[in-house]
């Protein structure tokens, strides 16, 4: 019953659909190497923020024309990908053109996708020579040299690629409508192909044949390659803003979490009656304070680093950053991503207690980078996700302090005067309100 | 001049309770600069006549400098210890001229026990003039004016318009730096950096930050934040001393109203 074609096209289909699967529960198992995290309450307003922030892109247009110019690309994007339906339809089961039953309302759609196509196609040079001539110093900082180069290029290689094929098969087809008018039905409506058609009229009908079949399998193979390419890409973005934005952080920014732990620990300690020596309530390993690894971090946290899309925001708001620190805030998040993929293949091999010599700290991210933040949330502000750099950078410094006593020298200091005087600076605290009787 | 101030103790010793406490916060009480700001808010809630305690020398840092630095122990010390006596007080109100305690005390003690409703100085000026208690008389009409947003004040409780329409209310004409609001540059201080040397860099925060705020060529830089004041007036210092005045809105105020 399936012609060969088709059974060419299912094998395609079913495998990298079964190989997008097997990669997309490897990264969601990674992410679940995390701690847990707290609850998630307030469901009305994370949906909110997600019709919003991830929908609705709002943070991009504090950026317009880029913000446009994305949105172009990703509704572009989302709307093509319904003509995928029918390019699955016609693979499996050898049709053409499945759902030209639509009548003018299929002409619509094409000229839509076509336009759409064009529009994608025209924001991604933009952006590929943005990237690449105008030197846009996020572009080009230290970080985004080698792969995240590459990948950020590749990606928009193959969005126009893809866009090409589109255009190209719809004006093959057109062309074809009139040779072979039993095969290629008169369907469709196309505002941009026409234009394109002209370059391919002194073609032989086998070779318009060829070149519409061609773009026809560059570009469904073109969409399942890059359905692959998302997991090991930054552009896994248009996944995982959505859930990202969902659980990000309601409160105010200034607000960072108290740890429970150290809670009950200070609370014995200022408790004259507790028991120094008494067991805790369950016999479990004591914990460690702030975090060291990608494992210590909250699944949310590691969430927040495949979310990441490297476009620089964070940095370039970044006082740090802007000042000429080592300090940058996507960095920070590519490190992150870095090693839980890392840790996860050392998983795969080698089982759930895998453990190799290094670790975040100090390994990717260096206490020169941590000590160099101001905790001003410029970062946090700046992301078009909702990603927080910040909780990771007080994370790896509580266990500097608390587990390492590695801060730098003059904060040890100033711990001492605020446990002994009450103060950060050396003055008695008997003299805390000598300011009334100053001038 | 000895400023008439009364501690927590002392209210209780009347039996009375004050409508507010002032919590002055270690910078207000022990730095030179920050001393000022102190007395000029003094100044400002008595001429509103405002009943205020302060905890004196039963106040101890917030801890807030020690969380950002990666010591939630200490933190935690200071918070609980902090939070029994101002509990023991009955504490219900709290208003502060420092924005990292103003955070710290507002959003971080509710978890550890300690429940207030905390203000800016900011906040508390306006709500004084809102509701007629003080009457400012707008003498420094014209002066040209940017306002510096703290962090722990703006981007981190989304404080940015109160601060900006007490301004106007003096007369003064705000000019707003290019970076300002939610996009506002760090003054360098945060993150507990005041106590520290800066990493290796081209430049210092703070210098960054008082070139954008010399570019809008203005009279006086305001902010409310000792930090930042500290950080923006040596950035005056090192880049052109005299050219502008950092100044908390306290202290414009008093001014003003030559208090």
């Amino acid at each position: 019953m399936f012609s060969t074609s088709s059974l060419i096209f299912f094998i395609l289909l079913s495998s990298s659909i079964f190989l997008f699967y097997r990669n997309i529960n490897k990264i969601i198992r990674n992410i679940n190497l995390g701690k847990s995290d707290q609850n998630f309450p307030n469901k009305k307003e994370r949906w909110k923020r997600v019709f919003f922030i991830a929908f609705g892109q709002s943070k991009m247009f504090k950026k317009p024309l880029v913000a446009l110019l994305h949105l172009i690309v990703y509704v572009g994007f989302v709307i093509i990908n319904i003509e995928v339906v029918e390019i699955i339809i016609d693979g499996l089961f050898g049709t053409h053109r499945v759902l030209s039953f639509l009548g003018p309302f299929y002409d619509f759609l094409i000229a839509t996708f076509e336009i759409l196509a064009f529009l994608v196609l025209i924001a991604c040079v933009i952006f590929l020579i943005r990237r690449n001539m105008l030197r846009i110093k996020r572009f080009s900082s230290p970080e985004m040299k080698g792969w995240p180069k590459s990948d950020a290029n590749l990606i928009l290689i193959f969005e126009i690629l893809l866009m090409s094929a589109f255009l190209f098969m719809d004006a093959a087809d057109l062309i074809l409508q009139d040779k072979l008018p039993n095969y290629y039905h008169s369907v469709g409506s196309f505002p941009i192909s026409s234009l394109i058609a002209p370059i391919l009229l002194d073609l032989s009908t086998s070779s318009l044949i060829f070149v519409e079949r061609f773009c026809w399998w560059f570009h469904i193979i073109g969409i399942l390659c890059f359905l692959n390419y998302l997991v090991i890409s930054k552009h896994l973005h248009i996944l995982l803003a959505f859930p990202n934005v969902y659980y990000s952080n309601l409160n105010p920014k200034g607000q960072f979490k108290n740890m429970d732990s150290v809670t009950k620990e200070v609370k014995m300690m200022l408790d004259p009656n507790a028991d120094p020596f008494a067991q805790t309530d369950d016999n479990s390993n004591p914990e460690m304070f702030g975090a060291k690894d990608a494992r210590d971090l909250t699944w949310v946290q590691l969430l927040n680093a495949y979310s990441c899309t490297e476009c620089g925001r964070c940095s370039s708001e970044c006082p740090a950053n802007m000042t000429g620190k080592k300090l940058s805030p996507r960095k920070i998040m590519m490190d992150v991503r870095d090693r839980i993929e890392e840790l996860g293949k050392g998983v795969d091999k080698n089982g759930p207690k895998f453990s190799d010599n290094k670790t975040l700290l100090s390994d990717f991210i260096s206490p020169e980078e941590l000590w160099a933040c101001t905790s001003c949330n410029a970062c946090v502000e700046a992301c078009p996700l909702s990603i927080d750099p910040l909780s990771i950078i007080m994370d790896l410094r509580r266990y500097s302090v608390m587990e390492e006593s590695s801060a730098p020298s003059e904060l040890n200091t100033v711990f001492s005067n605020i446990e002994n005087n009450g103060a950060p600076w050396q003055f008695s605290a008997s003299d805390r309100l000598n300011w009334k009787d100053d001038e | 001049m000895s400023l008439q101030v009364k501690t927590m103790a002392e209210w209780l010793a009347e039996g009375a309770s004050p409508e507010i406490l002032f919590w002055v916060g270690s910078a207000g009480s022990f730095d030179d600069r920050a001393k000022k700001i102190t007395r000029s808010f003094v100044k400002i809630m008595h001429k509103a006549n405002v009943q205020f305690g302060v905890l004196g020398v039963e106040e101890s840092a917030s801890g807030d400098i020690a969380k950002r630095a990666g010591n939630e122990f200490l933190f935690q010390m200071q918070a609980l210890m902090n939070i029994e006596i101002l509990n023991s007080y009955q504490v219900k109100r709290i208003v502060t001229t420092c924005p990292h305690d103003f955070n710290t005390i507002k959003n971080e003690y509710s978890g550890l026990g300690g429940n207030y409703d905390v203000l800016h100085h900011t906040q508390f000026i306006y709500e004084l003039i809102h509701n007629k208690r003080l009457v400012l008389s707008g003498n420094l009409k014209g002066t040209k004016i940017t306002y510096h947003d703290p962090c722990y004040l703006g981007r981190g409780n989304g404080v940015f318009n109160t601060p900006r329409k007490l301004l106007k209310i003096i007369g003064l004409d705000l000019i707003e730096m290019k970076r300002s609001k939610e996009r506002s540059l760090c003054c360098g201080a945060g993150g507990a950096q005041m106590f520290k040397e800066p990493e290796k860099g081209s430049k210092d925060i703070n210098i960054l930050r008082t070139e954008e705020a010399l570019r809008t060529n203005v009279d006086l830089i305001a902010t409310g934040c000792p930090f930042c004041n500290t950080m923006l007036t040596d950035g005056v210092k090192n880049l052109n001393e005299g050219a502008a005045d950092v100044v908390d809105i306290a202290e414009i105020i008093v001014k003003s109203e030559k208090l």
